[in-house]
């Protein structure tokens, strides 16, 4: 009987009672997975949790699932890096208070011996060169095939030189991974072929020598990645933990998040794998990466229209 | 949390949860199991075909129709259960409750009925003569119960889908390996892999022990 009631109660405890007892509340963030596998998300959530009541849940799946994660009622804000699937997020009635986080490049990386002849060149030039080379049978391109964010900009650079992603990808030498950025790269570096990969997870794959690739087209303006949080909107969803959501965006925002946000990873890699986006859009609002901000990741000219502001006008001064 | 630390709570709780999710399935999958191993019915064989078939459930298809039930915008959404360990716990007994029943009624099909016939000539009831037969299936009932639990520690689809992998929470052994072969890390997967093997090798071998002793 005792041990019974012991191992019962001790189960329950167990099982979450815990955490929501000590007077923790829960948020629910589901991002996309470049932010979470490097470790990045881990970081801020033990920063975040040491300063405040509440317990941040992380579900790393990849940007659209998240977006559907959020619309489902299973999530309180997102973390996602798809400038077009969020003004629809937004519009949709979704979510409110989106304020952009963090940027970097993406990279279009190569096998060494560069068969393309692409090194160098902008991102258009060297994807033409891939092209061309795929159809002579002398490379391969591989796609991530999945909708997340990366995928999202693989078929926006497509657009650009004129390529539609359904034609494209029925061509013999152009591969879809359907799966994430590191067995994408992995599969990449047994094929030879090039294909375009977060700054992140590249620079970690190749420091453990797990791919042997290296960046072809790197800083430019297509290449750029804009990450943003959206907070679910409560109108829609009266049960979202908005005001935690609210809190852990200002985090993100504030001077102390920021710096953790460009600092991580920089004793690894000797270069930062994120960099602070407040600064360039508040300070340097004329460098020429607030530009290219500006002209990718906003939407009528701002970082989050009026409509989607919510009660928080203080979000955006 | 240091990394020692974090393997043995993700080890941890994937033998609690695994562990709870073969008991509760066999709650009520032995039952069923040793009905349809005792008893002649109408419609018998396509039962044990079903649940037979239901065997060859893919996790990751589980794991799906199980978020789409469990969601806030679910049925059962208003229990507010993802990304808890109690769903991944509901979750697993639901993918291998087939198992259960499937072993348990082909090792109660299979006990002899020659065991039954003794048992009546001697003087037993129906019941005490079905109870005979389940006492000579203890070692095949078990023999379920370990596949079971086997099964449930070893999937991915149903623990990534419902509980969320989530830090601290509800992540667990083959969760973890997705993550971190994700992540590049190789060599840690492979040890959470050994560690995983361990486990269920340990408690095979426990199981087989006891069984050798009961029937000794």
């Amino acid at each position: 009987m005792l041990t019974s009631s012991v191992s019962i109660s001790g189960t329950a405890y167990y099982f979450g009672v815990g955490p929501f007892a000590r007077g923790r509340t829960k948020l629910v963030v589901s991002t996309t997975t470049s932010l979470y596998d490097t470790g990045l998300l881990d970081t801020i959530e033990d920063q975040f949790e040491a300063e405040y009541p509440i317990d941040i849940y992380f579900i790393s799946a990849g940007s659209s699932i998240a977006m559907r994660y959020a619309e489902r009622g299973d999530a309180d804000m997102i973390l996602v890096h798809a400038p077009s699937e969020e003004l629809a997020f937004l519009e949709g009635g979704y979510g409110v208070c989106r304020k952009i986080i963090a940027y970097n490049f993406f990279a279009i990386v190569g096998p060494g011996n560069d068969p393309a002849k692409a090194e160098g060149l902008s991102p258009t030039q060297a994807l033409m060169r891939i092209v061309e080379a795929g159809r002579k049978g002398e490379t391969f391109w591989v796609s991530r095939g999945d909708d997340s964010g990366t995928h999202i900009k693989e078929k926006d650079i497509w657009a650009i030189i004129g390529f539609k992603w359904n034609e494209i990808r029925q061509e013999g030498w152009f591969m879809e991974s359907g799966t994430g950025m590191g067995k994408t790269l992995l599969i990449a570096e047994e094929k030879s072929a090039y294909t375009l990969a977060d700054l992140g997870t590249y620079l970690k794959y190749s420091r453990d020598n797990l791919i042997t690739l290296a960046i072809v087209s790197g800083e430019r303006k297509e290449l750029l990645n804009v990450y943003s949080a959206i907070a679910v909107n409560r109108t829609y969803n009266p049960e979202v933990n908005f005001e935690a959501a609210i809190t852990f965006i200002k985090f993100l925002v504030s001077e102390k998040g920021q710096r953790i946000i460009s600092q991580f990873g920089r004793d690894i890699y000797q270069q930062s794998l994120f960099y602070s986006a407040a600064q360039p859009l508040k300070q340097n609002a004329d460098s020429q990466v607030a530009g290219w901000i500006r002209e990718i990741a906003y939407f009528e000219g701002k970082e989050c229209p009026e409509r989607f502001q919510d009660d928080h006008k203080e979000l955006y001064d | 949390m240091s990394l020692e630390t974090e393997i043995i709570e993700i080890s941890a709780r994937a033998i609690i949860v695994s562990g709870s999710a073969t008991l509760l399935a066999s709650l009520w999958g032995l039952p069923i199991g040793i009905t349809l191993g005792l008893k002649r019915f109408r419609g018998r064989n396509l039962v044990k075909g079903f649940f037979n078939a239901l065997m060859g459930m893919p996790t990751v298809s589980l794991g799906l129709i199980l978020y789409l039930v469990f969601s806030r915008v679910g049925p059962l959404g208003f229990l507010h259960l993802l990304y808890t360990p109690l769903v991944m716990i509901i979750g697993q007994a639901v993918l291998i409750t087939p198992i259960a029943v499937s072993l348990t009624s082909s090792t109660v099909e299979s006990i002899d009925p020659d065991i039954r016939d003794l048992a009546r000539t001697l003087g037993a009831s129906e019941t005490q003569a079905s109870l005979a037969v389940l006492r000579e299936s203890t070692s095949g009932v078990l023999l379920a119960l370990i596949t079971s639990f086997d099964r449930a520690i070893a999937e991915l689809g149903v623990a990534l889908m419902l509980g969320g992998n989530i830090r601290g929470v509800t992540r667990v052994l083959t969760t973890s390996i997705a993550l971190e072969t994700t992540r590049g890390e190789l060599l840690l997967g492979m040890a959470l892999t050994a560690i995983l093997l361990l486990i269920v090798f340990a408690l095979n071998t426990l199981v087989n022990l006891i069984q050798r002793r009961a029937s000794v």
